[in-house]
């Protein structure tokens, strides 16, 4: 045998060594996310599936396959407790994100101004995100609970006519949540926009200083427009977090008084687990998926389209 | 009466002293350079100029109006920044003008102002796009044209080329020096640049730890530096300082530099015009020499022994032609110094070669404080 005979046997050995070793490097990951990606999609896509078909039936207490086409959905858009839940949601989102941008702005432009303390201000302010929903329902509930909370604080002070008594107010009932849920996302909101802002060049603020601009001009003209992803993808979250808003509810009014702050949420939660009216449940399910993709879709063409052209 | 004037100006950071008695004056139409080490406040200085940093101390005039306590608003005043600070949302044309409409300055009166600067810089095919789609030599014109615009009454410009490229740099500088004499505009221009300084300046503030240690024409820092600082830092390559030792007496001062192996020490005769009185107290002590790599050249036999003493012998270690010129290192009182020698020169590595000191622009320091002798 020659060296060159050798050599070359050798070299073979080692080749069929890598492309076996090449295999194995190729399937590895596939075989490692296989589970979890079986199990997402049978327990998210396949679930999906499966509320979508139920709100084809006319399910009640069991799941049945008495199909009866978009009957669910008629019912659905006649029920005057879908409608209170639908409003609340407009309500309380609109109100939830506007204020959050707002306030988590101002926080956040605050907070930019080199004050001191910065650290553990925003420790503060980001606190509450850290705490889950219901822990914030049940702290707001006692706080704006007429004889516990902050009306009883006020009137043991001697202002014996004060009156907060939202919680119980059927009207003003729906504010609480807004209440509740400001103060839990608005420090996350800030964070956000903290961050927005960190990253603006200070050589920007110089040069409109130069140019004669006031502060809120150039919050205003130059600041926020850079900004301008920023608030869309706190936009995003906040719209999330308002469409799935249930553990708040839960644990601050129950959707009470009556079914005054209902929203689709605790709508399909009660009629399905509860009421025994699982059709009319999942067709709510699937009307609150529409809404989550209606926001959701627009916001990833974008961002896909962004990076096209980015 | 100067465009601009500053008083004794002083700037603390809480317990560090950033600017300490600051004083200069510069007139209508000059162009000054600030130069000078990393964090020796030269942006400070200009921020305070600009009113974007309160001064702790003293009084800024411009054109004769004191506005120590004005907002940069109030100032009349440009400023292109190293990172051009565009605004990222408006377009060209919106950054021109944005400090026009700030002013309040009619619609039509600002498409001009653009229109005018537009021409100007050759930027016009660019004005209706954003900052993010121009290329770095774009965004720098951009930059300047925001802030030639105005017509403010003075310019300052803080590092406004160490983001370009070399070409480009080289570009923008013979730009902005035609600018200069075209618009006799008032500037005051920070920059890390030799060259950039020596070519642009009517005058250069070389700067140290909050101090001006020098401010005078280009010709002047560089051939008369006011101490050994200014020496080494203008110049590229930098001035070599050799240890040396004065001897004898007025009218006749000769400076003693070793030279390496054998030789005879070099004895050089100190130019008699430019005898100073601070020599007299030096003499018997070391001082150091100041000699620029222009101020050797290579041994010429015709000169005979025209000037005597300032002829020696040593080895080069490092040979870097530059095309233009070649610089080489040889050891000389026991440093490495460097030598600029014509594009023709032959010399490699190793050879020894025969140079004659030109003492006529040679300077003189004090080796204790480093101040400048003579
Ligand atoms: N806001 C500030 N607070 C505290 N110290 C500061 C502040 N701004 C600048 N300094 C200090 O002042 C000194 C001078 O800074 P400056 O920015 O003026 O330096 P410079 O000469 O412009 O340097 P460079 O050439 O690197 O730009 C530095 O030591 C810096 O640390
Ligand atoms: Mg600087």
């Amino acid at each position: 045998m020659t060296p060159t005979d050798s050599l070359s046997r050798a070299s073979s050995r080692r080749a069929g060594r890598r492309s076996l070793a090449g295999t194995l490097e190729r399937v590895l990951p596939r075989l490692v996310v296989a589970p979890s990606l079986a199990v997402a999609l049978f327990f998210v896509y396949g679930y999906m599936l499966w509320t979508f078909i139920l709100s084809l039936t006319g399910s009640r207490m069991l799941p049945q396959y008495n199909f009866v086409g978009l009957e669910q959905y008629a019912r659905l858009f006649a029920n005057e407790r879908w409608h209170v839940a639908a409003t609340n949601l407009v309500v309380f989102g609109g109100l939830f994100i506007a204020i959050c941008l707002v306030l988590g702005l101002a926080l956040a432009i605050f907070l930019d101004q080199r004050i001191r303390q910065e650290g553990a201000l925003r420790t503060i302010y980001l606190y509450p995100m850290a705490l889950s929903l219901i822990v914030t329902g049940v702290v707001w509930r006692w706080l704006l609970n007429p004889s516990l909370g902050i009306e009883a604080l006020v009137q043991s002070w001697g202002f014996e006519n004060f009156r907060f008594d939202w919680l119980v107010d059927p009207d003003m009932a729906i504010y609480t949540l807004v209440i509740a849920a400001v103060w839990q996302a608005s420090g996350f909101v800030m964070a956000l926009f903290l961050a927005g802002l960190r990253g603006i060049d200070d050589s920007l603020f110089k040069a409109a200083a130069l140019d004669g601009a006031s502060l809120p001009r150039v919050y205003w003209r130059i600041v926020l427009p850079c900004l301008r992803p920023v608030v869309f993808s706190a936009v995003m979250i906040l719209a999330h977090i308002a469409i799935k808003s249930f553990d708040l509810v839960m644990a601050l009014t129950g959707g009470g008084p009556g079914y005054a702050t209902d929203l689709p949420a605790t709508f399909m939660y009660a009629h399905t687990f509860t009421r025994g009216q699982i059709g009319l449940g999942s067709a709510s399910a699937i009307m609150m998926l529409c809404g989550v993709l209606a926001i959701l879709i627009p916001y990833l063409y974008s961002e896909l389209r962004e990076r096209k052209h980015g | 009466m100067s465009a601009l004037e500053i008083r004794n100006v002083r700037k603390t950071f809480g317990d560090t002293e950033v600017l300490k008695e600051i004083s200069l004056a510069i007139d209508s139409g000059e162009f000054l350079i600030l130069v000078g080490p990393s964090g020796c406040g030269k942006s400070t200085l200009m921020n305070a100029i600009a009113g974007l940093e309160p001064v702790t101390a003293g009084e800024i005039h411009i054109g004769g109006e004191d506005v120590t306590w004005r907002t940069p608003a109030e100032r009349d005043i440009a400023m292109v920044f190293q990172s051009y600070a565009l605004y990222p949302s408006m377009t060209v044309r919106q950054n021109i003008a944005f400090g026009l409409e700030m002013r309040k300055v009619p619609k039509a009166e600002r498409d001009q102002a653009v229109e005018r600067v537009a021409d100007l810089l050759q930027i016009s095919q660019l004005l209706d796009r954003k900052p993010s789609q121009l290329s770095g030599g774009q965004r720098q014109r951009v930059a300047m044209g925001r802030a030639l615009a105005r017509e403010p009454q003075i310019y300052l410009f803080d590092e406004p080329l160490s983001n370009l490229d070399a070409k480009l740099r080289v570009e923008m500088r013979t730009e902005i020096k035609k600018l200069h004499q075209r618009l006799g505009t008032t500037i005051v221009y920070v920059t890390h640049d030799q060259i950039e300084a020596m070519t642009l300046a009517d005058r250069i503030a070389i700067m140290r730890d909050g101090h001006i240690l020098q401010l005078g024409t280009p010709d002047e820092v560089y051939n008369d530096p006011a101490d050994m600082f200014v020496a080494g830092f203008m110049g590229s390559p930098a001035m070599n300082f050799l240890s040396a030792s004065l001897e004898g007496g007025p009218g006749e001062y000769r400076v003693r530099v070793e030279t390496e192996g054998a030789q005879a020490p070099l004895v050089l005769p100190w130019p008699v015009e430019r005898e100073t009185e601070a020599l007299a107290s030096q003499v018997g002590r070391p001082v150091t020499l100041g000699l620029r790599p222009e101020h050797f050249s290579e041994e010429d036999e015709r000169l005979g022994d025209q000037a005597e003493g300032t002829r020696f012998e040593a080895t080069t270690t490092v040979v870097e032609p530059t095309g233009a010129d070649t610089l080489l290192q040889v050891r000389l009182s026991g440093v490495e110094a460097t030598v600029r020698l014509g594009p023709k020169s032959r010399i490699k590595a190793g050879d020894r070669i025969a140079l004659r000191v030109d003492m006529s622009r040679a300077v003189l320091f004090s080796t204790e404080d480093e101040s400048r002798l003579a």
